[in-house]
């Protein structure tokens, strides 16, 4: 009797798979960008202190909205909850921005985890509204503890040390953008090792077919919560990068706004992918800029056409787009 | 009865309301068995599967695997005790590849699926095990394609690696060749003769020739419960399952 479950013969597709998380070259390229932006637009640092914040927000979305399948339009929840944090932590406790981060990341991870125990049970529709009213509570909450968040003034006061006590945060902004830079390197080399565990192919499994996965007895609502509890850290330590960069925490880190932005940047880029998170929300926010600037009245009006194109006539964003168009050449050559 | 069952039912029962959809239902699936479950539609047979695996929480009676008694586990836990099970209407990871649907299952049942601190190509073991049940199923030439492109009858087998890659005690086979041309069921007949003899099988289906082909043992469910027990032979005589069941469809 010849052995079902074992085979000696390695081939192609066990080899594609074995080498599957193997870094392609152009993986390299958003931080070829990241560089070549610090010395190409140095006016512009600022901004693109912004935008790097952003693709760490849009990131730790992905991983719940485009790899576990949770759709949520309320992830600014703990984004604003790492900024304050992150920012109460500098006013009231230390300027140290390392720790801050730390800070900014635990605040996210106790959000996720205490909302994610009760919304994670629900699904669709009735989730989504449940990260709203999450998103909301701790909004509306911000704002009445004036006391020690500043309420609709804002957080005042923010001072922020030299980093490892060397490199003191400048007015045009390098520091800042180095620092944002470096954070959202280490962040990305962790979400990456988690798309390719075996733990984001079950987020995926979970995505595509709940049914199955309960049927193969894997415990889907301790995998959700657990990716739900990482991604509201990485979230918390991009609020925290906010906080610490423009020395402010104000009442917009919460707001529907935000939640709603961050998702349509994703959409931009495109799901599921990792590198949505970087085209989306760089593409984004230069497009806000430029537009803010060329028609100050009108710009969520030109974004909003851009989203109904994107949405109409590129599935998957600009990088289904760039995919579809290269497997296109490929077949014509 | 000396040996134990690989899964037996007692007393068995669920009801919504007045509606009673599995009515006291006495099972016993011996070990390497090939079982057949048959009926007509809605008798049941579907909702007898849910209770088993806990999808469904039967009202009374009870449930045991392997002399084990089940009936209070989750679903989780009864896979992680050797129940396996496939779906009637394809229920697969359609946007991934073949290969990947099966390695999903063969991480759960070794238990790294949780694992977040490794790659999944640090485990070509599991690849390869994976590659290896493919070949067995005779669809290893699809192993990179994505389940949604493959045609329905392919689909079928991915059903079936799926749990197989769990290495079931017990395996319930719902309807394997639902919604297939018929001179392709014939591949999905084979693949199922072939399987492993210690597994013991329940098989679910409509279509008679695979049921006389397949089954040492078939259970007639009617109503909600069981209209007789027996070998093929005694079933195919059984004038009151010609009434309910074979005459109305006017097939043997």
């Amino acid at each position: 009797m010849f052995n079902w479950f074992s085979s000696s013969n390695k081939l192609a597709p066990v080899d594609r798979l074995v080498k599957s998380h193997q870094l392609r070259p152009v993986e390299l390229l958003p931080w070829a960008a990241a560089i070549a932006a610090y010395f190409l637009f140095d006016s512009y640092l600022p901004l693109g202190s912004q935008i790097l914040i952003m693709i760490l927000f849009a990131m730790s979305l992905d991983l719940v909205l485009g790899y576990a399948g949770i759709v949520t339009l309320g992830h600014a929840a703990f984004f604003g909850a790492g900024a304050y944090a992150a920012g109460i932590y500098a006013v009231h406790v230390s300027g140290e921005p390392l720790s801050g981060l730390v800070v900014g990341a635990v605040a996210g991870a106790i959000v996720g985890f205490l909302s994610g125990l009760v919304i994670l049970r629900t699904q669709g529709l009735t989730l989504l509204m449940l990260t709203l009213a999450v998103g909301s509570l701790l909004g509306e909450a911000a704002n009445k503890a004036s006391f020690i968040t500043g309420g609709a003034d804002g957080l005042q006061g923010v001072s922020i040390q030299p980093i490892l006590g060397l490199f003191s945060f400048d007015l045009f902004g390098r520091t800042a953008y180095v620092y944002c830079g470096i954070v959202l390197f280490f962040a990305w080399i962790f979400a990456r090792r988690l798309v390719h565990s075996p733990f984001g192919r079950s987020l995926i499994g979970i995505r595509e077919n709940v049914t199955r996965m309960n049927a193969i007895g894997s415990p889907v609502r301790g995998r959700l919560l657990t990716v739900y509890t990482i991604s509201a850290a990485i979230a918390g330590i991009a609020g925290a990068l906010l906080a610490q960069t423009t020395q402010f925490v104000g009442l917009t880190v919460l707001t529907f706004e935000r939640s709603g932005e961050i998702v349509i940047m994703l959409i931009f880029g495109g799901i599921g992918r990792l590198y949505g998170a970087f085209v989306g929300a760089t593409l984004y926010m230069i497009a806000q800029d430029q537009l803010s600037e060329i028609d100050p009245i009108f710009w969520e009006f030109w974004i909003g056409l851009l989203l109904v194109l994107v949405v109409m006539f590129a599935r998957g964003g600009v990088l289904g787009l760039l995919d579809r168009a290269i497997q296109r050449w490929r077949r014509r050559s | 009865m000396s040996t134990t069952a690989s899964l037996e039912t007692i007393g068995l029962r669920k009801s919504f309301g007045a509606l009673v959809v599995a009515n006291d239902i006495n099972f016993r699936l011996e070990p390497g068995a090939r079982h057949a479950l048959i009926g007509p539609n809605g008798a049941g047979k579907t909702t007898f599967i849910n209770l088993i695996t806990g999808r469904l929480a039967p009202s009374t009676g009870r449930i045991l695997l392997g002399g084990e008694d089940i009936t209070s586990l989750s679903q989780a836990d009864r896979v992680k005790r050797g129940l396996g099970r496939t779906f009637q209407i394809n229920t697969l990871f359609k946007g991934m590849s073949v290969l990947d649907n099966v390695c999903l299952s063969i991480g759960e049942r070794d238990g790294q699926a949780g694992n977040m601190f490794r790659l999944v190509g640090a485990r070509p073991t599991v690849i390869e095990e994976a590659y290896a049940l493919l070949e067995r199923l005779r669809i290893a030439d699809e192993a990179m394609t994505l389940v949604k492109e493959l045609p329905y009858g392919k689909q079928r087998l991915v059903e079936i690696a799926i749990a197989l890659g769990l290495k079931p005690k017990v395996l319930l086979l719902d309807e394997p060749a639902a919604g297939v041309p018929s001179a392709e069921s014939s591949i999905i007949l084979d693949i199922v003769e072939q399987l492993p003899q210690d597994i013991a099988m329940l098989i679910i289906e409509h279509d008679m020739d695979l049921v006389f082909r397949l089954a040492r043992r078939i259970t007639v469910l009617v109503q909600g419960g069981v209209l007789v027990e027996g070998a093929p032979s005694e079933i195919a005589r059984d004038e009151r399952v010609r009434e309910v069941y074979l005459g109305e469809r006017h097939h043997v």
